[in-house]
């Protein structure tokens, strides 16, 4: 049965691969593609939820030699939250790319970067990982210049330089990892790896690397202007899953592998950055002119929050508090994951209609396009933290992590944060409910403003209501190192 | 060991070196050199690792990891080039 | 399903579905809008009859759903509960009935409805939250779903009330979470049980009192509490609907409410006076019933001064909850009753006047009596309730106020206090009615758009107010009837002050 880990995978390749063949069929060969994707995740998923954490040596080598794929709770919650945005964005970008003529380009890329997506998060090995993260990394960066705009070139290069820059960084930590313990194998890893040098540098080599991808202060510079440049559907998954992928790769270097290595201090300085990140990124999004400028550095602020877990959970001892605090960053990611993507396709139906995306000049919106307002409403709340979305649910336990650690000095930052994003998110909302021309009639509901609104109701209700699924799923760990 | 450890610190310093340039200077060629030089210094240091004193065969998992990466740097430099060349396209229109 | 689980997710639904239903209908189907409308309303008050007959013979209603490790969705129904449900309840029906005459022919009439539905749901699940975490869930919603109604005109006045709605309640919804995760945090859980929790939890006092501090002054916000009453004059901008259900019903009760809850069956009311938190509190409110009455009396803008007067009366609801002793208790808990009664009432027929005369300001009231008999009648009960003269409904609750300051030897600052806001309540009231009986009409009406019509108004605009200023009056005289708000206060006291 473990099998079925190789098809989350292989359709996507395969599909591309098709996509090449027939680009004239591109757009259902695309859709198809990820639809089975997405029923290839359930079905790993309902394995490992019902037998525990899988595993895979592809070809028959042992792990060591050959590519190990692996399952466990966080990958599954990962993948699930990857393959159920990416159906989302699919349909929508049906219908927005279709009008495109570059659009067999788009779709290859895109089943290039689901099938890089779902290898890093079933990946058992570092090597495999950093060929993963640097296919994702050039899928992404193309992806990112398809609108053809000077600016989203010049954003894109940047992307790649720095993504790559970054791959450099964890590459040469996988080299020092190598030559320490004799293996890349992460379950192996988890068991051997011990504080020392090389540990310590090959730890702070690869988390350098993965800090630039997943944009986190003062390394989010990149970010803004390659997220808010690309087409909408590119956007949306460029900030609800490719920098995530970053952020799970930290997560499970800090908390399996490098359990015994990490250190408070090492922690708090992460901590620190991510409450920066917050603050800083919901200032420059309240200051923002641009919609989806205003989503980007969200984005760079909903990353902080992320961080911000790290310090409080290398305070928690281990067991079911750090489970619980564990899990309430998991569905802070899923949360925001699917809270950015409806917003950056909300952003893209408007921007379709008016021409523009300046936000004082979007009065009108809500009556020319009440599904998308509406869309742009439910993904705030969760952006906010509001109930009933999973964010709020995220947000009271990283409060309740503060008050048990005593680390009150988040307390503000989370405070600040929260009023800054209510600021942001009710700035634009005012825009867009107030009376005026900025957009068009609208004669029907858009085709493309469904997804968009699907996702925002699975961010603010779905995961609101149905949330403890993460934190029964969370605790299933492929290794034995940690808790992640 | 001394021999493969100097091929493994200068394939740190080069890494270092790359680093620099990378973030330092301001146009792309220099920048892209740069980033493959960085490339070079990771491989020399797998390279290296694959080392095993002399009455051991050499360890043939980092050769295949630097033919892996090797063919990813390729690619990434194509790709940083032809985006370049676009750009300047465009610039010149 | 037993009927004991089902019933309280059944209430919250029975508006919840209308009002998502209704977002989904085109503007011009109105009969299907005003159908859903008052369907969801009937089969609530239905529902909710089922609740106090229920409740009053002690059956247990609660629906439990877990959210996450340790926060549990909780709808739980005690004897507080059904006196907030059912004044929602009831007022929502009333309420909803003069919106649709008010609306008539104005644009975003779904959007209205929607939001004004999950309003009201929102104000049902506060009431019926049986822990602090769906308390807080509620709260947040409540700000959620009444900004789109006071921004409903979009013109900058009302988009600049809302934003500054949203910024007070933003803030206040912030510090009610986080006092209430640190509260959460240190016992593992926060369920509302009548007598409290606290007392038998060994925490650190002066950490519960820092807590207090958060959850008050969150609180406070919606309450209208001074200082945190700025928003409460802006938001008046809403349409008078909303600012009917706003000031009776839905947020400034919620916060009374909230304040109920906390210091009743979280803290324990004695418990909380042992840590010496009630004395501020009670300052405070005493405070915000002087500074409020003084306000509305120098406010010519009819609905400001109405505004003012509700951040006076609340705190009346404040002010009996921080006196110790069961007749106190039953003095503030039936004012929670009495003053949504009465305040409806008066925000329906300052509607009525500007609907049909365009007066908004009291200078402009002379000899309107004359004009508009019957929604001036309907103002004149609920001023003179507000005033507390008997036998109207506002009078019970300065009775038992001041008694229960008596039995808490508290007489010495309560009753001045008490006293004096009746003086006041008086001085900016009575001149309204005398204007209006007894002056005659001294300049033209500012516009005149009932002029010829036989009738003042019609019904849906009309009888609203009148069914409202009688409730008032009879809850007034039948106060000693079963299933009377007093009698039911009665019940809560009793239940509250059992051990």
């Amino acid at each position: 049965m473990n099998n079925l880990l190789i098809w989350p995978v292989a359709v996507p390749l395969l599909s591309a691969v098709l996509t090449l063949l027939w680009p004239r069929r591109s757009t259902w060969i695309g859709v198809l593609g990820t639809t089975l994707s997405l029923l290839a995740v359930v079905l790993v998923s309902r394995q490992v939820v019902e037998s525990g954490a899988i595993e895979l040596a592809l070809g028959g080598w042992s792990p060591g030699l050959g590519i190990a794929l692996r399952a466990d709770g966080l990958s599954v919650l990962m993948l699930l939250m990857s393959t159920l945005v990416s159906m989302a964005v699919a349909v929508y970008a049906s219908v927005y790319i279709s009008r495109s003529e570059r659009r067999s380009e788009f779709w290859v890329l895109w089943l290039l970067l689901i099938t890089a997506l779902h290898a890093l998060f079933l990946s058992g090995d570092l090597f495999n990982l950093y060929v993963t993260l640097e296919l994702l990394g050039l899928s992404a960066v193309v992806l990112a210049c398809l609108g053809g705009s000077r600016e989203s070139l010049q954003a894109a290069l940047n992307y790649l330089m720095l993504g790559l820059l970054g791959s450099m960084a964890f590459l040469i930590g996988v080299a020092l990892i190598y030559a320490g313990y004799g293996t890349l194998d992460m379950a192996a890893l988890a068991a051997a790896i011990e504080s020392g040098p090389t540990a310590w540098v090959a730890l702070s080599l690869m988390t350098g690397g993965l800090l630039i991808k997943s944009a986190l202060f003062p390394l989010h510079f990149w970010l803004p202007p390659a997220h808010s440049n690309a087409p909408a559907p590119v956007s949306a998954v460029l900030s609800a899953l490719v920098v995530k992928a970053a952020l799970y790769l930290i997560l499970r270097l800090w908390l399996a592998l490098f359990d015994e290595v990490v250190t408070q201090t090492a922690a708090l300085i992460l901590g620190l950055l991510g409450g920066i990140a917050v603050l800083w990124g919901s200032w420059a999004a309240l200051q923002a002119e641009r919609l989806k400028l205003m989503a980007a550095y969200s984005t760079v602020a909903q990353v902080g929050y992320l961080f911000l877990f790290l310090p409080l959970l290398a305070a928690l001892p281990e067991g079911t508090t750090r489970d619980v605090a564990l899990g309430a960053l998991v569905l802070l990611a899923l949360t925001h994951g699917f809270a950015k993507s409806a917003f950056f396709l909300a952003a893209g139906v408007i921007m379709q209609r008016a021409g523009h995306d300046r936000i004082a000049e979007l009065g009108g919106t809500a009556r020319a396009l009440p599904v998308t307002a509406f869309t742009l409403a439910l993904a705030g709340v969760a952006l906010i933290g509001l109930p009933p979305s999973g964010s709020f649910l995220a947000k009271w336990q990283l409060l309740s992590s503060v008050f048990i650690t005593g680390q009150w000095i988040w307390l503000p930052v989370i405070a600040v944060g929260t009023l800054l994003a209510g600021a942001y998110t009710f700035r634009l909302l005012g825009y867009a409910f107030a009376p005026g021309e900025g957009v068009g009639p609208s004669l029907s509901v858009g085709r493309e403003e469904i997804p968009a609104v699907l996702l925002a109701l699975a961010a603010t209700l779905v995961l609101g209501f149905w949330a403890s699924a993460v934190w029964e799923l969370v605790p299933i760990s492929a290794y034995a190192g940690g808790e992640g | 060991m001394t021999q493969a450890l100097i091929y493994a610190l200068t394939g740190a310093v080069l890494f270092m070196l790359g680093v620099r340039a990378t973030l330092l200077r301001e146009s792309l060629l220099p920048r892209l050199l740069a980033l493959n030089i960085c490339g070079a210094g990771v491989f020399l240091i797998f390279v290296s690792l694959a080392y095993r004193g002399d009455s051991l065969p050499v360890d043939p998992v980092p050769h295949a990891l630097v033919l892996t990466g090797l063919v990813v740097a390729i690619s990434a430099t194509a790709l940083a080039l032809a985006l370049n060349r676009r750009l300047r396209e465009m610039a010149d229109e | 399903m037993a009927m004991s689980v089902w019933l309280p997710v059944a209430i919250l639904l029975s508006s919840f579905i209308p009002g998502v239903l209704i977002f989904f209908q085109p503007e011009e189907r109105r009969r299907l809008r005003t159908w859903l409308n008052l369907l969801g309303a009937l089969i609530k008050l239905l529902l909710v009859g089922m609740l106090i007959w229920g409740v009053f013979h002690e059956q247990v209603f609660e629906s439990r759903w877990t959210m996450a490790p340790g926060l549990e969705f909780v709808l739980h129904a005690d004897a507080l509960s059904v006196l907030f449900v059912s004044l929602s309840t009831l007022l929502w029906l009333v309420t909803t009935i003069y919106a649709i005459g008010y609306l008539e022919q104005t644009p975003h009439r779904s959007r209205f409805f929607g939001f004004f539905s999950l309003c009201v749901t929102a104000t049902v699940g506060l009431a019926l939250a049986g822990n602090l975490f769906t308390f807080v869930v509620f709260y947040e919603l409540l700000t959620l779903a009444t900004y789109p109604l006071i921004a409903h005109k979009g013109s900058p006045e009302a988009l600049r009330g809302a934003r500054i709605y949203l910024r007070y309640t933003l803030f206040g919804g912030l510090l009610l979470m986080i006092g209430a995760v640190w509260l959460h945090t240190l016992t593992g859980g926060v369920e509302f049980v009548e007598g409290g929790i606290l007392q038998y939890a060994n925490l650190d006092q002066s950490t519960l009192r820092w807590i207090f501090l958060l959850l008050i002054v969150g609180l406070g916000v919606k309450a209208a509490l001074v200082p945190l009453h700025g928003w409460l004059p802006q938001a008046m901008v809403a349409p008078a609907p909303v600012s009917a259900l706003l000031h009776a019903v839905a947020v400034v009760k919620a916060g009374a409410f909230g304040i109920v809850r906390v210091i009743y069956d979280v803290y324990g009311v004695e418990f909380a006076a042992e840590l010496g938190v009630l004395t501020l509190l009670g300052a405070v409110a005493a405070i915000t019933i002087i500074y409020g009455s003084l306000k509305a009396l120098s406010q010519d803008h009819l609905k400001k001064r109405l505004a003012y007067s509700t951040v006076s009366q609340v705190s009346y609801i404040v002010l009996g909850t921080a006196i110790v002793g069961p007749l106190a208790t039953i003095g503030g808990l039936v004012h929670l009753v009495h003053q949504g009664v009465m305040k409806i009432t008066l925000f329906f027929a300052a509607g009525n006047y500007a609907e049909a005369l365009g007066i908004h300001r009291v200078s402009e009231m002379d000899g309107v009596g004359r004009r508009m008999p019957g929604t001036t009648l309907a103002f004149t009960i609920g001023a003179l309730g507000m005033i507390g003269i008997p036998p109207v409904a506002g009078f019970i609750s300065k009775w038992y106020l001041g008694l229960g300051a008596v039995e808490a030897g508290a007489a010495a600052w309560v009753l001045p206090v008490l006293i004096a806001s009746s003086l006041l309540n008086a001085a900016y009231f009575l001149p309204i009615l005398y204007r209006a009986w007894f002056k005659s009409q001294s300049a033209p009406w500012p516009a005149d758009k009932t002029a010829g019509c036989v009738r003042e108004l019609p019904d849906a605009l009309l009888w609203p107010p009148l069914t409202t200023a009688a409730m008032a009056l009879l809850i007034g005289l039948f106060a000693a009837a079963p299933y009377s708000p007093l009698e039911w206060a009665e019940l809560i006291a009793g239940r509250e002050y059992r051990q």
